[in-house]
């Protein structure tokens, strides 16, 4: 049966309006739990580089809420370490930079959010300080939060995460067997240049004697490449903001 | 005299049984004997890549069989009013609103699980079941048949799908749904009992090996020769 042009057309149309309204529709009530939904996995991301994934996951949504309100505190910090309330009459929380669109802008006008790690039960003291990372590794971008212990200089943890690197190769990083090799290595080195942590080639041997380098993953040298860029970078851009706690901490040891 | 004749014809056309004997069939067709995988050999890109492991694979399986049973019903609801010059592309807006739809209940409920399989969910669309059973059977056939039959294509689509993540994720990550029956091997005989997992599997290459074996031991038993 051969139909008309005209039916065609108000078939598509009709189609077309009534499948746009069901979509939009579900968009519309389905938009806060995804919001919600997002909210609680970064908050699992920079929970994860301070306390194990098995942690993270055994806890339900709420006392994951929770344990963040509880123990991490933050704020936005600029290239020199600065720290920065509004931007252009906005106010600004740590929780609302978008790292990946801050990405695209030159290093000197992003906004850097530190996230701050306390003490059970005191939400003075430091246990660590938690760095976003941003960078791109084979195929897409990957990311990650670093922490760093009150000595600024230790590695406590680091989380990572990736937009489609190669299963079983590149997506190695987000396993804990990878991420652990970063704890407990330097970012200074002993004439106080940031050198960060670099990922070597190959992998099986033991770097375990030298506190800039990790063990590499057998067959995602690039990615492995793209992760110490990452480092590289960010913690080159919160070099001042890390300056300055360094500072103020050996102010506080002087007196 | 003239309305018992009325009645009469009424009764003429008894309607077949909720589950005849052909309508089982539309069912148990698709799972062995012309198993989308295994015969007809579509949907072989998702095959390979959601099934390193069961809990992704199970939660893909089900987004198939939503979207394919939901399809076949939608089209064949529309089947007499569908301009066939235009019916491609009313399938295929069919067919994306519905993978829209779970990739968006996704997001909201099972994150996680969004972030995992993520592209792999809109790739339905793309997975030639869909279409495949639209075009080829809901396209002429009542929605109640139509509904059986994209069940039952599913159906042989995800047991395909979690045997080969069954013996991946095994073989690959020592585990069967995230719980590692390896460890508990090597906890019941001792360490000398430890089994070592295999590399291999984890990899594309290891479901199509898998994929192979299945496809082997299939015909070796039905005797299907490919014309």
């Amino acid at each position: 049966m051969q139909q008309s042009n005209a039916y065609i057309i108000t078939f598509s149309v009709i189609l077309t309006v009534v499948l746009g309204l069901l979509l939009s529709g579900t968009s519309q009530v389905l938009g806060p739990m995804q919001r919600e939904a997002e909210a609680l996995d970064k908050k699992k991301q920079i929970l994860g580089a301070v306390i194990s994934g098995d942690e993270i996951d055994a806890m339900s949504p709420e006392e994951v809420n929770a344990f963040y309100t509880n123990r991490i505190s933050s704020t936005v910090v600029d290239i020199n370490g600065q720290e920065v309330k509004e931007q252009g009459g906005v106010a600004v929380s740590a929780e609302t930079v978008d790292i990946a669109k801050n990405y695209k802008k030159p290093a000197d006008q992003r906004l850097y959010p530190v996230f701050i790690f306390h003490k059970e039960g005191d939400s003075e003291a430091v246990e660590s300080y938690i760095f976003p990372l941003y960078g791109a590794g084979l195929w897409d971008a990957i990311w990650g939060y670093l922490a760093l212990d009150t000595d600024m200089n230790t590695v406590g943890g680091i989380t990572m995460a990736h937009a489609g690197e190669t299963p079983g190769l590149g997506a190695r990083i987000t396993e804990p067997g990878v991420q652990e090799r970063y704890v407990g290595k330097e970012i200074f080195n002993e004439s106080g240049e940031l050198v960060a942590v670099s990922m070597q080639k190959g992998e099986g041997k033991d770097y375990s004697d030298n506190p800039h380098q990790v063990d590499g993953m057998s067959g995602a040298t690039i990615t492995g490449n793209g992760v110490n860029t990452m480092l590289q970078n960010y913690l080159g851009h919160y070099k001042a903001y890390i300056e300055s706690k360094k500072g103020s901490k050996a102010m506080a040891a002087a007196f | 005299m003239s309305a018992e004749t009325v009645e009469k014809a009424i009764e003429k056309k008894p309607s077949e049984a909720l589950l005849s004997k052909r309508r089982k069939k539309l069912i148990s067709d698709p799972l062995v004997d012309d198993n989308p995988i295994t015969i007809q050999v579509l949907g072989i890109c998702s095959a390979l890549a959601v099934t390193t492991q069961m809990k992704p694979t199970l939660v893909m399986a089900i987004s198939v069989i939503f979207v394919v049973v939901m399809a076949n019903l939608t089209i064949s609801l529309l089947r007499n009013t569908i301009p066939s010059r235009v019916r491609i592309i009313v399938q295929l807006a069919v067919v994306a609103t519905l993978v829209t739809l779970v990739s968006e209940i996704l997001r909201a409920f099972a994150y996680d699980m969004y972030k995992e399989l993520s592209v792999f969910v809109g790739l339905i669309i793309t997975n030639c079941i869909v279409m495949g059973r639209l075009e080829a059977f809901a396209l002429g056939n009542k929605p109640y048949d139509s509904i059986l039959d994209g069940f039952g294509s599913a159906l042989g689509y995800s047991w395909i799908i979690l045997t080969v993540a069954f013996f991946r994720e095994l073989w690959g990550s020592g585990s069967v749904f995230g719980i590692p029956v390896f460890d508990y091997v090597s906890g019941i005989f001792g360490d000398d009992f430890s089994l070592a997992t295999n590399g291999l599997m984890v990899s594309p290459v290891g479901a199509f090996i898998i994929l192979g074996l299945i496809i082997w031991v299939q015909r070796t038993k039905t005797g299907y020769v490919e014309h």
